[in-house]
């Protein structure tokens, strides 16, 4: 399959980029690890008339902290976050669900920036984001600006990023040390996108939940915050009658589609399936 | 479209071309360098087949383009043996213990194996079957391309290898 045709620029830096981003309008797209873009090019689902490449930029690569936030720069791969033992003992989510993307050669060349910002339902990280109440650093040509993961996401491929702009850093808060997290996602086979996944972060006190976070992948045409199934189990010890209640709630707000992956009703069902194996998987590795 | 220059080493040697942007890795690889070994499979991002290794990081080379290897350092099946003609490791632990039948899929595994173990020379059986997890094989169902890898890892690591498959 061959993509159609495009001219090709390859920026040196995030300024540079963003002006051809403005000067070249909507016929460009900016290109990170591509491998959501480069398919849909092939089968001529999409036919920019112009890619920019920002795989040169060095100023869109890294992990950094940050008074009590984790930075990420966009082009920061699945891979480089699995790698970083140091954004593993912070913040173990995210290696855990960079695990469970695709396979090791997309996880090569992936990036965070990319699997956020291109509004796919089925990508995992961006329930992860909304889970953990992360926020997008996003630059135009009017400047720089921070949409936060809850208010970025309007429907598929449909996001708040306005046109010739582009996210350059995910911006995530620490969770407090003791907390606990779990990615649980139901997949066909390995590399598959969700039939339905939960992301959890939970605090416990006194071995009752202190405060909670769910977000849901592909369950609906953006990533859902799970903010009624997370009050359900705040103030409990986690009990069976809790965690049904949750799940409930988790199934109440996944508006699925039917497809290979299942029909609609199983796979609302798994919604909640989900949430409640992540929740105990987070409850238990909490302190 | 305007033609880009491309320039970058391909298995020890600098290649230069001028190429349409649009123009895939593994078409440039095949079409352009006749290295034909890295195989078009599923052309989906899913089979694994056309595997290089680029930069060292494996990539599925129907997912690039050709101008984003500029600069790069890549490896194909056709680069892996010696100079001598002696074969690697893992060529030679595929043909020990049968890791391929019809043998589509093996220089991309291959490839991708040649990348696993660098990044960790002693894998278990559960860390080769994930690392290769983004390869496909129709024919072996991938014990014999397990137990390849292990013997390559064996012979890598200078130690005394399994007798080949029954």
């Amino acid at each position: 399959m061959i993509p159609g045709p495009f001219a090709y620029h390859r920026p040196k830096s995030v300024k540079e980029a963003i002006a051809m981003l403005a000067d070249l309008g909507e016929d460009a797209r900016p290109l990170a690890g591509g491998h959501s873009l480069i398919p849909m090019m092939k089968l001529r689902l999409a036919a920019p008339a112009h890619l920019v490449d920002l795989g040169a930029i060095g100023e869109l690569k890294g992990i950094r902290s940050e008074g009590g936030d984790i930075v990420i720069g966009a082009m920061t791969t699945q891979h480089e976050l699995i790698a970083d033992a140091g954004l593993a003992a912070k913040l173990p989510l995210l290696r855990e669900t960079a695990l469970q993307i695709s396979d090791p050669q997309v996880r090569y060349v992936g990036t965070l920036g990319g699997n956020v910002a291109n509004g796919d339902p089925g990508n995992d990280m961006p329930a992860v984001m909304l889970c953990l109440g992360a926020s997008y650093h996003v630059a135009g040509k009017g400047g720089e600006r921070r949409i936060a993961a809850r208010e970025f996401y309007e429907s598929a491929y449909m996001t708040a990023l306005e046109p010739g702009e582009m996210v350059t850093a995910v911006r995530i808060p620490v969770p407090p040390k003791g907390h606990g997290s779990a990615y649980e996602k139901l997949k066909r086979k390995i590399g598959d996108y969700a039939t339905a996944a939960a992301a959890v972060v939970l605090t416990l006190s006194g071995g009752k939940i202190a405060a909670c976070s769910i977000g849901l992948t592909n369950l609906a045409e953006t990533p859902l915050w799970a903010e009624a199934a997370a009050k359900a189990v705040v103030g409990t010890a986690l009990d069976p009658a809790a965690v049904k209640k949750a799940a409930a709630a988790a199934e109440a707000i996944a508006q699925p589609a039917s497809d290979n992956r299942g029909p609609a009703q199983y796979r609302k069902k798994m919604a909640g399936v989900m949430v409640a194996r992540a929740l105990e998987r987070a409850k238990s590795r909490a302190a | 479209m305007a033609k880009i220059r491309v320039s970058l080493k391909v298995n020890g040697k600098a290649v230069e071309a001028l190429v349409e942007p649009r123009l895939l890795l593994i078409h440039f690889l095949r079409e352009e360098l006749n290295l034909t070994g890295p195989h078009i499979g599923c052309d989906t991002s899913h089979c694994g087949a056309c595997t290089v290794d680029l930069n060292g990081k494996s990539v599925k080379s129907c997912t690039l383009f050709a101008v984003q290897a500029e600069g790069g350092e890549l490896l194909t099946i056709e680069g892996i043996a010696a100079p001598d003609g002696a074969l690697h490791a893992l060529q030679e632990g595929f043909r020990e213990m049968h890791g391929l039948q019809c043998g589509f899929c093996t220089p991309g595994m291959i490839l991708r194996a040649y990348r696993l173990l660098k990044e960790n020379p002693k894998p278990s059986e559960d860390e080769i079957r994930f690392g290769i997890s983004g390869n496909l094989c129709r024919c072996t169902g991938y014990q014999n391309i397990v137990k390849a890898i292990q013997h390559a890892a064996a012979k890598l690591a200078g130690a005394p290898v399994k007798e080949a498959a029954e």
